[in-house]
């Protein structure tokens, strides 16, 4: 084992790990909007801003997000229109297109998991909610987001892991991220398994901050559904009376 | 020359190099879910076996796999897969270059990784068999590759059919990576067509056209053998 070859390439890798992290923290961001902007037209009720929703979300979910990709950096360049518009500066980037396709991608798969959320939100707390007189918007910003929020957790932190691989996809639009430092030192060293190594290495670590993290979350959001402390109260559990009496 | 002249199938259409590659990506994506049933099978055995040693190994398989950008396994297979077949072919005394096929190492790696998460399926399928039948097998004397046979294989595969369709999916979309080594799928097809005519935009939307075409087959194929497995039990799938 080559010790300094291994530090050099772990080095350069390492450098390369803000455009990563930066890519991965735009795209989730942006993406989560227009999620929020597709569920809500998704189940809004109205027959045209659904079926627009929903072949978004199949589009997108669809088709690989290579294609994507390339269809936003090299395709919308097709037409003059837009190299002379006020959005080329943004679309001449390749850092922001891949963006732009990385949002458009995981806005389709989240938009589906806050979906499912919002679907899992039983109907009786809605009623309740209905029931002592809350308006629209009450009702949503008290009972449905957070309950669906709570639901759409464990899936959202799928998404945002799978988000953290994909960002490895902007190398191919000339984006110099870890992975596409990696395939140009592997291409120059022709050691393969060693840069492998550093680079899975950088992202199974940045992979599991975000578990970790999203875990915290997931934890402080159920507490009901903890054990509760042990305040030291004298006499039996009341929860173990209550069994006592179920028995036959 | 029109849109439609240019993907359709006359002497200056490019419809036939993309219809070649849509059936390539099929290909590729059917030979990979095959090495990656075989591969997640094994693995799915390591992570429920008793042994520790076993288990470990199996949980840094899925980890590891699932963990890493697809990208990154894709050049490791290529280029390490490249290097290895070559070193073997110089011990045995080989003078020339030795290649790997560009499907065969596009398959073993979108295989690899849908190894991962065939897995976890398999593994969850398998839980879900009632222990009392795997008992009750036991208790009529059954022997073990028989009661694997007769009764867990079946089940396991009928529980397994949702969340394998699902796998089908995800291999289908990581094909489209395997374009960086040159084998000439629905994504190198388009990309070829697009840069010869310089309709990037056109081309991209032919080939995103015919993935979708791809992934809505794979979900009414999976949807069509649920039913059909599902026809039997009063409940559909599951319990």
């Amino acid at each position: 084992m080559d010790f300094a070859f291994l530090a050099d390439t772990m080095g350069q890798l390492l450098a390369a790990v803000p455009t990563t992290v930066a890519l991965w923290f735009l795209c989730i961001s942006i993406g989560g909007v227009i999620a929020l902007g597709a569920v809500w037209m998704r189940v809004s009720g109205i027959f045209v801003l659904e079926r627009i929703a929903a072949g978004y979300i199949f589009a997108f979910r669809g088709s690989p997000l290579l294609i994507q990709m390339f269809l936003v950096y090299y395709g919308l360049s097709q037409f003059p229109e837009v190299r002379h518009s006020f959005v080329w500066p943004v679309l001449r980037e390749p850092f922001y297109c891949a963006v732009i396709s990385l949002a458009l991608c995981t806005g389709g798969y989240t938009a589906e998991i806050f979906r499912g959320g919002l679907l899992s939100v039983p109907q009786r707390e809605i009623e309740a909610g209905r029931a002592i007189g809350m308006s629209g918007f009450m009702l949503f910003r008290r009972i449905i987001a957070p309950i669906a929020l709570r639901q759409a957790l464990p899936a959202y932190s799928t998404e945002i892991v799978l988000m953290m691989k994909s960002t490895s996809l902007a190398s191919l639009v000339t984006v110099w991220e870890v992975t596409g430092v990696a395939q140009r030192l592997i291409s120059q060293s022709y050691r393969t398994m060693e840069v492998f190594l550093c680079a899975a290495a950088i992202y199974l670590v940045l992979n599991f901050i975000i578990i970790r993290f999203m875990g915290f979350i997931e934890y402080r959001l159920s507490p009901h559904l903890r054990r509760r402390p042990d305040i030291g109260i004298e006499g039996p559990d009341p929860r173990a009376e209550d069994l006592r009496e179920v028995k036959p | 020359m029109s849109t439609f002249e240019l993907i359709g199938f006359g002497p200056k259409g490019w419809g036939g190099l993309l219809l070649a590659g849509t059936l390539l990506t099929l290909l590729v994506t059917l030979a990979a879910m095959l090495i990656g049933a075989a591969v997640g099978a094994l693995v799915a055995a390591a992570k429920l076996s008793p042994s520790r040693t076993s288990r470990i190994a199996g949980d840094a398989y899925t980890t590891v796999f699932r963990g890493v950008p697809e990208l990154l396994i894709i050049y490791l297979i290529y280029f390490g897969g490249g290097s290895a077949v070559g070193a073997i072919a110089t011990y045995f005394g080989s003078q020339s270059y030795v290649g790997v096929p560009a499907f065969l190492t596009g398959a073993v790696a979108v295989g690899l990784i849908s190894a991962s998460y065939q897995a976890e399926v398999f593994r969850g399928s398998f839980l879900a068999v009632a222990p009392g039948e795997i008992e009750a097998a036991r208790a009529i004397g059954m022997s073990r590759f028989m009661r694997f046979r007769r009764i867990i294989v079946p089940q396991v595969l009928r529980f397994a059919l949702p969340g394998l369709g699902n796998v089908m999916q995800l291999s289908l979309k990581d094909s489209a990576l395997i374009s960086v080594t040159g084998l000439a799928e629905l994504m190198r097809s388009s990309q070829v067509a697009a840069g010869s005519t310089r309709l990037y935009f056109t081309f991209y939307i032919a080939g995103c056209a015919l993935y979708l075409v791809l992934t809505t087959l794979s979900d009414r194929s999976f949807a069509f053998a649920e039913k059909r497995v599902g026809r039997s039990f009063r409940g559909g799938i599951g319990r």
